[in-house]
């Protein structure tokens, strides 16, 4: 029992009378992003229930709109309060979410990022109606085997599946704690709320359903076992430290601790639990960010999932999964630098070099953007790596660039059809310039901006991590990571070139014309290329500003 | 404060662009004329420049403007021209209009029966020139290495969509063939200068690491004051990054091979775009960047720098006897031509910069003339072969005797500007390095070969009958060649103008980088 805050509690009731058990301290106002947004899940969930289905889809879209933007206020008026800063920042709730600069910083990113993704979600001008009623990208009845009659009837009948909306906001509340969760069990609970919806929408598409379905398995067999690795480390640092707490952890690897008793006296000296759960701890969060090589799942599962849930989990997931992955090496294992820094540079030398590489190979939009977040991933470890102040903030400044740019990319995915819906194949994509030059313009403009181009966003970022990991020693990374990024550039032009330069195919794919809800998610992701790509001061400043954990 | 002039000649173009770009679809002619005055209105902003420009002044850098842009990041808004900056600000002003007049119908082709919304090559092109002619002007005036880098590569992009877009129609495989060779060679374009721009990306950081600022000015001071400390090692890795990226862009061998491709398969303005103004970003940023930051690397690498530039000229002229292909064989004479500004710049005395500087402006003013005569006779015949023609100067004298003065100025006729440039790197790397200095005359040799039986073969003998009834220029044509003939012979004779701006930036830059002329001394204007 190491933690003081548990002493107090057995003392003070030990001194009290019986009728007086203090409740655990909640400090509701700073947890209100998380709880408003998981209040509003629950409520689209009886929306669901109790609503007639005619209703369904335009209260859920506006429910969903109001509670982000509402939980996004609140975000922005705790971060003007002063709990962005280092003076003021604290750990809510006895000890299990911390309420500091980075955590704001990533929730207002995820609720942006969900704001967008909501309108992606509810973009219902694309398919084609289904006789009178218009459809999106979910499946009409996800219960329904594919190709059955139950299918057909669903879909005749005009049915849409709006729990994904309900769906996107248990995530999105997941999402929200992870980042910030201050112990292990918290984290764990995190990871498991955001994780579960994603696999359902993952399975979700209303065209080629048995990829969407295969999608999901896949992704939720390796994410249960990613998530057993994490719980296993969780279980073996506790063994070591005696504790679930960032800080108490932190204070036993220091060897700060304060009170010793006999137990953990026994354990504390034990460095095999500590490496072996911390590396778990790392696998767990390294499969949830697509880092090589824990990224299978990552190609499969951006391909078969409904383009809209994957844009929303390249986006949101790299996000939350950055954030817990920055806060464990910062605030849990400071102490242990020297022992994750050689993992984590393999770890980023590889995932750079083997995203760019097979990106080369791939023929499928999808899987070429999946390949390409994988390498992106390797670019934000290389930021990770430099284990200083500017890595934290040059690391949520790429995260920023890189989360809105995804989200304009596959929104524009979704616009390139054919008959079988997305025409997601490269080849399909030739001459596109020639058709609708606007879309390809804007296409190439993401591409550029993930490839690194100067005056995008994609650069700043770049130059950003590569500059706190080079202000951190870690050059040769820097220079493998520049060789990563002239390689990732190759398939990007060659998409551009496939686009502008090759003749249109007779039987090629037409450009659908979208509702304003996408068009808005395409406009925020160009003004965010340019304006971060051009004038990037005031987001830098303000990175660097939320670049303080609290412990 | 005072005036922004440099800002705004950038903004001209870039301003133009735009305008170009937002002109109505079946408003082509009105796009091209916009973009043409939009070109010699930043040509006469340019003039003002020069005229304002104090050749004697103060200080490394005129015209100065600074304002802070990514505090994060210590990079700033830095402007400022010396001498060099000045000359080829001037050049890539003066070489757009003609540019575009002689592009004046190579996106015509392009353009669909019925005038499109949403399709506009025409306004497109023109957009794209001015683009690139902002970014050049731009990087000729940063005096912050982060602002050049972006230029440097931001540049590319408009470059490949010129390249891989307009390309040339002339091909001898059909229309196929000719798209996948553009298609290839936009490609090459890009991926050799993207692998160079990004390694010079870890320099720039590298240089940030080491320095903390961005600026040229704060730099010199910092070194000047001793409390810049790179290590030895450190300085060499770092020029090495910047060099790599220059040496790719400007080209010297063995990283050149992308410019035949991309020269061949461009229209014969973007050709000239590419060679004549592009190309000189890199080996100005030699003289600016690598010199000035790092002196003793650049002393270090001079010989094997020096022996790849040998290589380059003899290599280059070499390639080009045995082109078949007239722009091809353009291009190799290029690479053979800076492979003399390269030597020129390393060579380490005063004459060799002074020399290396006149180079790229004489270069690009005859490399433009040749180039764009090519490009009218190419356009005539519809092929790029020089066994296709034969005794065109009997049925267009006009046309083959202003290509034989592009071709003299090229193989540096005395008398036409690029004798006296060539003349002096010459001088200069022979006071220093004897035997380098006379390898390379075999460059000249090999260039009144390669000159001299590309116009016996296409322009002298019995005339061939594809060629008959071939017109001779038209008045546009011949608004684009006169002027640029007219200033080869002005500035051959009368090099002083442009000596007087360019020789105190030299001895400036010499003196950064420690060096002193080996005697006996030999001054270049007088």
């Amino acid at each position: 029992m190491s933690a003081p805050a548990v002493h107090s509690l057995w003392t003070t009731t030990a001194a009290d009378s019986i009728g007086s058990i203090p409740s655990p301290h909640i400090e509701y106002g700073q947890l209100s992003p998380v709880l408003i947004v998981a209040g509003v899940a629950m409520l689209g969930v009886l929306f669901e229930a109790f609503l007639p289905r005619k209703a369904r889809y335009h209260s859920q879209v506006i429910l969903a709109v109001l509670g982000l933007a509402a939980a996004f206020a609140v975000v922005v008026a705790l971060a003007a309060d002063g709990y962005g800063s280092a003076s003021k920042a604290h750990i809510a709730a006895e000890g299990a979410v911390a309420v500091d600069g980075p955590a704001l910083f990533l929730q207002g990113v995820i609720l942006l990022t969900a704001i967008v993704a909501v309108f992606t979600f509810a973009e219902r001008r694309l398919d084609p109606a289904a006789g009178s009623h218009r459809v999106d990208s979910f499946a009409a009845e996800a219960a329904a085997v594919p190709g059955s009659d139950a299918e057909k009837d669903a879909t005749r009948a005009g049915f849409t599946t709006t729990e994904v909306f309900p769906l996107l906001m248990f995530a999105v509340a997941g999402m929200l704690v992870f980042p910030a969760a201050n112990d292990l069990l918290t984290l764990f609970v995190a990871l498991e709320v955001f994780s579960l919806p994603l696999y359902l929408l993952c399975a979700v598409a209303r065209r080629k359903r048995l990829m969407s379905q295969e999608a999901a398995v896949k992704y939720f067999l390796l994410g249960a076992f990613s998530s057993a690795f994490l719980l296993f480390g969780i279980a073996l640092l506790y063994g070591y430290a005696g504790t679930v707490t960032y800080a108490g952890i932190a204070d036993v690897v220091d060897g700060t601790v304060r009170n010793v008793d006999p137990a953990l006296a026994g354990t504390m000296g034990n460095d095999a639990l500590l490496l072996i759960g911390g590396g778990m701890l790392l696998t767990g969060l390294l499969f949830k960010v697509g880092a090589v090589p824990f990224h299978m799942w990552t190609p499969d599962v951006y391909q078969g999932a409904p383009t809209p849930v994957t844009g929303f989990m390249a986006a949101a997931t790299k996000v939350a999964a950055f954030g817990a992955l920055l806060r464990l090496l910062y605030v849990v294992l400071p102490g242990m630098t020297w022992d994750w820094r050689p993992v984590m540079w393999g770890v980023a030398i590889i995932t750079m070099v083997g995203g760019a590489i097979v990106a080369i190979t791939q023929t499928d939009i999808k899987r070429l953007l999946a390949y390409s977040s994988i390498a992106h991933a390797g670019f934000l470890l290389a930021g990770v790596i430099a284990a200083s102040p500017d890595g934290i903030s040059s690391v949520l400044f790429y995260l920023v660039v890189y989360s809105f740019v995804t989200l304009g990319a596959f929104a524009v995915v979704t616009l390139v059809r054919d008959a079988g819906g997305e025409a997601t194949h490269l080849s399909k994509w030739a001459g596109l310039g020639r058709r609708s030059p606007l879309v390809a313009a804007v296409f190439a403009i993401f591409l550029l901006a993930f490839a690194g181009i100067p005056l995008t966003s994609g650069f700043s970022g770049k130059f950003a991590v590569f500059k706190a990991a080079a202000a951190g020693g870690a050059v040769p990374l820097v220079v493998i990571g520049v060789i990563a990024s002239a390689i990732a550039a190759f398939f990007y032009i060659r998409v551009i070139v496939l686009m502008f330069f090759s003749e249109p195919r007779a039987d090629g794919p037409t450009v659908a014309v979208p509702s304003p809800l996408t068009m808005v998610t395409i406009g925020v992701g160009v003004a965010v290329v340019l304006v971060f790509g051009i004038a990037p001061q005031y987001f830098l400043d303000l990175a660097s500003q939320a670049g303080t954990f609290a412990r | 404060m005072s005036f922004p002039f440099l800002t705004v000649t950038a903004a001209l173009p870039a301003a133009g662009a735009i305008v170009t770009a937002a002109v109505p679809a079946a408003r082509r002619t009105a796009a091209k004329w916009t973009a043409l005055l939009f070109s010699i209105a930043t040509l006469a902003l340019a003039a003002v420049v020069v005229v304002k420009f104090d050749p004697g002044g103060s200080g490394p850098f005129q015209l100065t403007e600074s304002h802070t842009w990514i505090k994060d990041f210590g990079v700033s808004y830095d402007l400022g021209v010396d001498g060099i900056g000045v000359a080829l600000l001037a050049l890539t002003a003066l070489l757009i209009p003609f540019v575009i007049l002689a592009g004046w119908h190579d996106a015509d082709v392009l353009e669909g029966a019925e005038p499109n919304r949403r399709w506009r090559p025409t306004q497109g092109f023109f957009a794209l020139i001015l683009a690139v002619e902002a970014m050049v002007i731009l990087s000729f005036e940063a005096t912050d290495v982060f602002l050049f880098y972006l230029l440097f590569e931001a540049m590319l992009i408009p470059m490949y969509f010129l390249i891989g877009g307009f390309g040339d129609r002339a091909h001898a495989g059909g229309d196929e063939a000719a798209a996948t060779q553009r298609s290839y060679a936009a490609v090459k374009f890009l991926l050799y200068n993207l692998v160079g721009g990004l390694i010079m990306l870890a320099a720039v950081i590298g240089v940030y690491v080491v320095a903390g600022t961005f600026s040229l000015t704060d730099i010199a001071h910092l070194r000047a004051s001793g409390d810049l400390s790179m290590a030895t090692s450190t300085e060499r890795w770092l020029f090495l990054g910047f060099f790599f990226a220059f040496a790719v862009k400007a080209p010297l061998w063995p990283v050149h091979t992308w410019l035949p491709n991309a020269m061949g398969e461009s229209t014969a303005p973007v050709a000239v775009l590419i060679t004549a103004v592009v190309d000189k970003v890199g080996t100005f940023a030699m003289l600016r960047f690598c010199l000035q930051l790092f002196p003793e690397a650049s002393k270090w690498a001079t010989p094997v720098i020096l022996v790849l530039a040998l290589i380059s000229i003899v290599y280059g002229a070499l390639l080009a006897v045995g082109q078949r292909d007239i722009k091809r064989l353009i291009a190799y004479a290029s690479i053979s031509h800076f492979g003399f500004i390269i030597m020129g710049i390393f060579a380490m005395t005063s004459q060799g910069q002074s020399g290396a500087t006149l180079y790229m402006v004489n270069h690009g003013i005859s490399t433009a003339a040749l180039m764009l005569v090519a490009g009218f006779l190419i356009s005539r015949r519809g092929s790029r072969l020089i066994s296709d023609y034969g005794g065109v100067q009997k049925v267009a004298p006009v046309l083959a005797g202003t290509f034989l003065i592009g071709g003299l100025a090229t193989l540096s006729l005395p008398g036409l500007s690029p004798f006296v440039s060539e003349f002096l790197v010459l001088v200069g790397t022979f006071s220093r390095y004897p035997v380098i200095g006379i390898i390379a005359t075999i460059g000249i040799v090999l260039a009144a070969l390669y000159v001299l039986v590309l116009y016996q073969r296409t322009m002298t003998g019995p005339v061939k009958a594809t060629v008959q009834g071939m017109p001779d220029l038209k008045v546009r044509e011949l608004v684009v060649v006169a002027p640029l003939i007219a200033l080869l012979i002005f500035l051959g004779v009368y090099p002083k103008p442009l000596t007087d701006i360019v020789n105190p930036a030299v001895h400036q830059t010499m003196s950064q980088v420690d060096q002193t002329d080996p005697h006996p001394q030999l001054e270049a204007s007088r």
